[in-house]
């Protein structure tokens, strides 16, 4: 639901509008809340709307982005949504950063959804301000309405060729009421000036000259750095420690004690001794001079060798029943034709080259921040908790963020920031090294997955399990939660594939490190068991790849979980029904222009392929490589295909599914986190490496279906297809079945016929 | 007392000399475009120039920085306008920008020597700049438009 509000009480606005500016507001209820609010007189904190634009009497149109840029393109695309339907001169628009706001709605900038679900309020926006001036020209003309149409930042009247400028028209459009939705006339598709075009992000000129401000780079006068030495294995106590050394470090000034977190861990900041000192250098040094003694607790013996057997053990049992159609157990009964393998994903940490950062100052009872948060609401609540104050009188400055995939939408170290300075008085700076970004991460899952399948003559499955064993996000916040949850339903309960016998299954894991959401999230586990899977199958039965796949999908039609009484990943948007059309035409797109159909396999050259629905956009990618005599692997191009509905910026969709081949290929190849003793054991790039120049895909050529639908997520569909498609290629170059990540771990070990 | 110049400005500094050129930088001087990343000189993202050449700011005490001339990214063109920075701005390069200025220094220092690059002299230039954010072909193909050489 949205609601157009012209805006008169500007005070809340910080300053950006003059008071001469013409302000339009948006009121937007998430989809979940829209009915109870809508019942009750008030939203969340009074009546305010979301401000989205402003115009003021020169002309200069003010835009906010409310969401967060760690290099999606949020904070230009968005903005372009509402220059579009205003018919803003783009040139003169400048993009202001919001503060963290519930009246904002969600600004979590995480689950691919920017666009999804700002799209239409954007549009809203845009338009019913132009649909305003327009009709504060016609009184001024004395001419109807829908005679004057904005243009590039005037109103004109085609018929008398009269124009007036927006900036002239603010005075009479701050004092009409607002259009009521009814009257607002969107543009249609055909009149888009921007949504569609490749325009560059707003930050780009900064970003090239280095004046492009992140959390690292925040200053607040008077300020102090801190360096934390945290709890090394979850849900250890503190003993004691010695800081002699530390405090004989060159420009350290204090070391203070920071009140450890008791689980549930959920966003606290996990606490320890902090060295306060007069420089980031001093901090760090302070620190490691730290000697600090444990005491382990519940989750020392957490070894990923040991975990590892553990969740492939529970992978072999039954577990709970997630989604089921006809009886799988009758079919496989009948004997004959049945295929099974385990598969198994380790560990990741998210390393954004921007490490969590922010600086804070807590004063007269509020706190004042800069931070490279993904979410600043959970910013205001996590420090308006930890410190005991209200979350309004928490300020939170969002700054640029050096990456994200989701690690900065966890606040315990803003909360760190202003705990450290209430205790010591002055503004203090948190820089998290990348030994405390990688060692105290909220991981990525491990998992491990058993399929098993019973085929006809043809190799087409009759019958199709498969079960999923991975420690969940929920366990944050419940320490003996075991199930997955919502990650049970993205790319495994709602695997598209027409087979009358399915059923689909999750086993309990317990967590012993901090898990947490990474770009694409459970997707890529559960991508690559049913991909790499699908390709055994396919191979077993000698058939081609893309065909074999297309005829799994079988014909289009729309998947509904709903219908079907699933609960995890079952209530899908209604803008969005997941159409299996669109993800076989997916398909069919990559391996046409990836030259499917010519490119032979031969000796260490292949091409591989895989598709995935995830955040509602239907991709596939065709990876090719060659591996040379001395095992060297080398991809020399992948081609991604994708649908994601209406596509705001082409060039940034572009860019976020090269980018994805590149994260693809990183976790893919090389990305391993493990425990021993409960600790992390790597600490730096050095132990957890992730792709360089050289071994990156050479050239990502990437496709986007032309679809004017609802648009839907590109942040993170781009990563799971990447892995399989990456592995199937290397079975059908080498005859080597990697049924385990990552690959460089395990190539040489796995047996295989040369081609 | 060491002294210095940074982009053209004298400097001098007289404080814990072990401490590297990358945090006098972003915290005595506020030249924040030079990143740190990860403090061992495996990322990149602190490439500085000293005397012309590509270091990692992080792995510089400034012990070692007497007599040097110091080179940030906010030295490298008096206009922000060195051909890599067109070059970054024409090909849209950046995603989250922030490995970038690592980026460009290296392949600024790479050009003074290899006018010309070829991709593997790209690859092998390159290898030490991590970006997280994949845009790898992007910056070989920036610098070889900077350089006027083939795609």
């Amino acid at each position: 639901m949205t609601t157009v509000i012209k805006v008169t009480r500007r005070h809340f606005l910080g300053g950006v509008f003059s008071a001469g500016a013409f302000v339009v507001g948006v009121r937007l209820l998430p989809l979940e809340l829209d009915g109870q609010q809508a019942a009750t007189s008030s939203g969340p904190r009074g009546w305010q709307p979301s401000v989205y634009l402003g115009i003021e009497p020169s002309g200069a149109v003010k835009i906010v982005a409310h969401r967060s840029e760690m290099g999606t393109g949020a904070r230009t695309c968005l903005p372009m949504i509402i220059a579009d339907e205003l018919e803003a001169d783009w040139s003169r628009v400048t993009i202001v950063q919001a503060l963290g706001d519930v009246k904002y709605g969600s600004q979590n900038t995480d689950g691919s959804c920017s666009v999804r679900d700002f799209y239409q309020a954007m549009r809203t926006a845009g338009a019913s301000a132009r649909t305003t001036l327009e009709h504060a020209a016609a009184g001024k003309w004395g001419v109807a309405q829908e005679e004057c149409q904005g243009l590039q930042h005037f109103v004109v009247h085609a018929k008398s060729g009269r124009k007036l400028a927006y900036g002239d028209l603010v005075p009479l459009a701050s004092s009409a009421t607002a259009p009521n939705q009814g009257a607002v006339r969107f543009k249609t598709p055909k009149e888009f000036r921007y949504i569609g075009k490749d325009l560059p992000i707003t930050d780009l000129g900064d970003l090239v000259t280095g004046k492009g401000m992140f959390g690292i780079d925040a200053r607040m006068d008077g300020m102090v750095y801190a360096a934390i030495a945290r709890p090394p294995v979850m849900g250890a106590t503190f003993k004691a420690v010695d800081d002699g050394a530390a405090r004989q470090v060159a420009g350290v000034r204090q070391v203070v004690m920071m009140e450890v977190a008791k689980p549930p861990l959920g966003f606290k900041p996990l606490g320890g001794p902090a060295v306060i000192a007069g420089s980031s250098w001093a901090a760090i040094q302070g620190r490691n001079a730290l000697k600090v003694d444990w005491t382990p607790g519940d989750h020392a013996a957490y070894e990923s060798a040991k975990y590892r057997e553990t969740l492939l053990e529970t992978a072999g049992k039954s577990g709970r029943v997630a989604r089921q159609m006809g009886d799988v157990d009758a079919e496989f009964a009948k004997g004959g034709g049945v295929h099974e393998a385990a598969y198994y994903t380790p560990m990741l940490a998210h390393a954004p080259m921007e490490p969590p950062a922010a600086v804070a100052e807590f004063k007269d009872g509020k706190v004042v921040t800069w931070c490279n948060t993904q979410n600043p609401q959970a910013v205001q609540d996590t420090v308006a908790k930890a410190l005991g104050i209200k979350t309004d009188d928490v300020v939170c400055h969002v700054t640029l963020l050096g990456g994200g995939f989701g690690r900065k939408s966890k606040p315990d170290y803003v909360a760190e920031a202003a705990l450290l300075s209430k205790q010591v008085g002055k503004p203090v700076k948190i820089v998290w090294s990348r030994e405390d970004d990688i060692q105290f991460d909220y991981f990525h899952s491990p998992a491990a997955m058993y399929l098993k399948a019973r085929v006809d003559a043809k190799g087409r499955p009759t019958a199709w399990l498969q079960r999923t064993v991975f420690p969940p996000i929920a366990s944050q916040n419940n320490p003996d939660e075991e199930y997955g949850g919502f990650q049970v339903g993205m790319g495994w309960t709602n695997i598209p594939y027409a087979i009358p016998n399915l059923r689909v299954e999750n086993g309990p894991a317990r967590a012993h490190v901090r898990i947490g959401w990474l770009r694409s999230v459970a997707n890529i586990y559960h991508a690559f068991a049913v991909q790499s899977f699908t390709d055994e199958l396919a191979a077993a039965a000698g058939r081609d790849r893309v065909e074999y796949l297309l005829d799994l999908i079988g014909p289009p039609r729309v998947i509904d979980l709903g219908k079907e009484g699933v609960s995890q990943g079952g209530k899908p948007d209604p803008n969005f029904p997941f159409d299996t059309a669109r993800l076989r035409n997916v398909i069919e797109l990559a391996a046409e222009r990836s030259g499917w159909a010519a490119k032979k396999a031969g000796p260490g050259r292949a091409l591989g392929i895989a598709a995935h629905y995830s955040f509602l956009t239907y991709v596939a990618a065709v990876v090719e490589i060659e591996i040379g005599a001395n095992g060297t692997l080398r991809i020399p191009r992948v081609d991604v295909a994708l649908d994601a509905g209406q596509v705001i910026n082409p060039d940034r969709v572009k860019a976020q599914f090269e980018g994805a081949a590149v994260f693809g290929t990183s976790l893919a190849l090389m990305g391993e986190i493990t425990a021993a003793d409960g600790r992390i054991q790597q600490n730096n790039f050095n132990g957890y490496p992730v792709v360089r120049m050289a071994q990156a895909p050479r050239e990502t050529h990437v496709h986007i279906v032309q679809n004017a639908s609802a648009p839907a997520g590109v942040g993170e569909p781009g990563v799971p297809p990447i892995a399989p498609a990456l592995c199937n290629a290397i079975f059908a170059a080498t005859g080597k079945r990697l049924r385990e990540l990552p690959i460089q771990k395990h190539l040489a070990s796995t047996p295989g016929t040369p081609a | 007392m060491i002294q210095f110049t940074v982009n053209a400005a004298a400097r001098q500094f007289d404080g814990d000399d072990s401490m590297p050129l990358l945090w006098y930088l972003r915290d005595d001087l506020a030249l924040t475009g030079t990143k740190y990343g990860c403090g061992l000189g495996l990322c990149g993202a602190c490439t500085v120039h000293v005397d012309g050449a590509a270091v990692r700011s992080c792995q510089t005490p400034m012990s070692t920085v007497a007599g040097k001339t110091i080179t940030t990214i906010e030295g490298l063109d008096p206009h922000g306008n060195h051909p890599l920075q067109q070059a970054w701005t024409a090909l849209n390069v950046p995603q989250c920008g922030y490995c970038q200025s690592g980026q460009i220094m290296q392949a600024a220092a790479m050009l003074r020597t290899t006018p010309k690059p070829t991709d593997a002299d790209i690859e092998r230039q390159m290898q030490g700049n991590i970006c997280r954010c994949g845009t790898y072909q992007r910056i070989r193909a920036a610098i070889k438009q900077a350089a006027g050489v083939k795609a």
